[in-house]
């Protein structure tokens, strides 16, 4: 499934939204070219270990190694530049810049991103929107700029938050084939999850988030055998 | 047809003209303000003391170093441009987590200090300086001299270029999405806070260089940024707060209708713009251009 070596490893992340204490000892690795979900419930801690990791949260404790370098103590845009690209869950499309402004946003980091043709050839819907306001667009539509934005970066790691919230079956099924595209092509991602039947059929492996810690990991081949734990797990 | 309304339009279009000078200057400064609430969320307040600065630094320059005009013109906005960095990175930088009236306070203070150092040194009679463009245009309606038709172009090249720069460049595109979510700007990989110092530099550089504009046609004082800035927060609140394009066209719009009320009902000019004020904020609370929240 993937060649071994260690893209992102995150050891004993605290992390605090003022007074809150959110994240207890976050604790899991993600494989270059594997695709990874935190499944868990609301709250559970799942998109602020996403913003810990990308140094969004200000108040975070503990080791977040990409490439085995540690960004605990580094400022998002320093985190961004190494290679890692995050996706909200609220999609952070900006009403004041038209499509293309949104698309193009996010500066290249690395060589090897995605030249702007491939991207529509992913998401078609995009190029004949591009002079619209980004927020006019359908939900389906602005979360495919979401995605579509970070992935001319040429970052190698996605961190996907929620993608298929709120979005109509037949568009959840488009971005599950995008995402086994874009493993095939090559990118490492972490996939923020509620929903483990659509994690399922997208991620190689699955950490179980409950209460700002990994409580269980089961790979995606042993999912069938666990599914009534899975179920308990997230009150499905 | 003027003549009926027993208005001879030497008077008409002479009060025209002031009112388009006075509203280049509303114009220029409620910008400035606009682009440094929009990313800062701070009422710069200390707008009208640096605008003050840049009228006296062109001063100095010319009596003291003998820099003239046109020099001054450059040298100016990027002198007190840096001052403005220094002042963002020392104190304002300490403040964005809190409320705006932490921001209003601190710059509100600063201004007052700013003044009166200036007041202490230079007593507040004002100093004159020479107009760089003396001499004027006969036209058939009026007397147009050369410096102030050099101030209105000079502000609408000005206030257009800034205008394009927000909202039809790159950089812009930056500006604008970090208004809205500076969190995620940022962990795209762009320096948001140095964005930002330099943000309120550029702005207290425009305030300065309306400054310098301002020199030849009003003197230099130190009190000429207090008594500006009143109506200046009341074109920003008309227009709306951190709108670009609703300041530019609210300064130009609002100095043209008290040069107008100047000519028709001279004792309302001064109150013009305040009874105007007080319509908008009744009818649309989030001004002309805003977008309410």
């Amino acid at each position: 499934m993937h060649n071994g070596s260690i893209e992102l490893a995150v050891s004993e992340l605290n992390a605090w939204y003022g007074e809150s204490h959110i994240l207890h000892g976050m604790q899991f690795e993600v494989n270059k070219g594997e695709v990874v979900t935190l499944l868990g419930r609301n709250g559970a801690g799942k998109t602020t270990t996403m913003k810990a990791v990308m140094g969004m949260i200000p108040s975070r404790q503990g080791s977040v190694k990409f490439e085995g370098q540690e960004l605990i103590q580094l400022p998002s845009n320093r985190i961004a530049k190494l290679g890692l690209a995050f996706c909200p869950e609220e999609r952070g499309i900006f009403s004041s810049l038209n499509v293309y402004e949104n698309l193009t946003l996010p500066p290249v980091v690395k060589s090897g991103g995605m030249s702007l043709e491939d991207i529509y050839q992913i998401f078609p819907n995009l190029k004949e929107r591009l002079k619209s306001q980004g927020t006019k667009l359908s939900g389906g539509e602005q979360q495919m700029l979401a995605i579509g934005r970070i992935l001319r970066t040429g970052a190698t790691l996605l961190l996907l938050d929620e993608p298929t919230e709120g979005l109509a079956p037949v568009i959840v099924q488009q971005i599950g084939a995008m995402i086994r595209l874009l493993k095939e092509k090559g990118f490492t991602i972490l996939l923020v999850e509620q929903n483990f039947r659509f994690a399922s059929t997208v991620a190689d492996r699955h950490y179980v988030v409950e209460h700002g810690k990994v409580i269980d990991m089961i790979p995606n081949d042993q999912i069938d055998a666990n599914t009534k734990k899975l179920e308990s797990y997230l009150g499905v | 047809m003027f003549e009926l309304l027993g208005i001879p339009p030497q008077a008409l279009f002479g009060q025209l003209l002031l009112g388009l000078i006075n509203g280049a200057f509303y114009a220029m400064l409620s910008l400035g303000l606009a682009v440094i609430f929009g990313l800062l969320n701070v009422i710069n307040f200390t707008h009208g003391a640096q605008y003050m600065m840049g009228a006296f630094a062109a001063w100095m320059l010319l009596e003291w170093v003998g820099v003239p005009y046109w020099g001054a013109l450059i040298i100016v906005p990027v002198l007190i441009g840096a001052t403005g960095i220094l002042l963002e990175k020392l104190f304002l930088k300490r403040l964005y987590h809190l409320d705006h009236l932490y921001g209003l306070l601190l710059t509100f203070g600063l201004a007052l200090i700013i003044e009166g150092l200036f007041r202490k040194q230079f007593g507040s009679s004002g100093l004159p300086y020479p107009n760089p463009l003396p001499g004027g245009t006969r036209l058939d309606f009026m007397f147009l001299p050369n410096y102030r038709a050099w101030v209105v172009v000079a502000s609408l090249v000005l206030c257009f270029g800034t205008w394009f720069m927000i909202e039809r460049t790159k950089l812009g595109s930056y500006l604008r999405a970090a208004v809205e979510r500076p969190d995620l700007v940022q962990a795209f990989g762009i320096n948001v806070p140095r964005m930002i110092t330099l943000t309120y530099g550029f702005g207290v550089g425009l305030a300065a260089l309306a400054g310098v504009l301002a020199a030849p046609i009003y003197n230099v004082n130190p009190v000429m940024g207090s008594n500006l800035i009143i109506i200046v927060f009341a074109v920003v609140v008309i227009g709306g707060m951190g709108s670009i394009l609703g300041a530019i066209i609210t300064g130009f719009a609002l100095g043209i209708i008290e040069g107008l009320t100047k000519v028709f009902y001279p004792e309302a000019s001064n109150t013009v713009i305040f009874i105007i004020m007080a319509i908008v904020l009744m009818v649309k609370p989030a001004g002309l251009f805003g977008t309410p929240k």
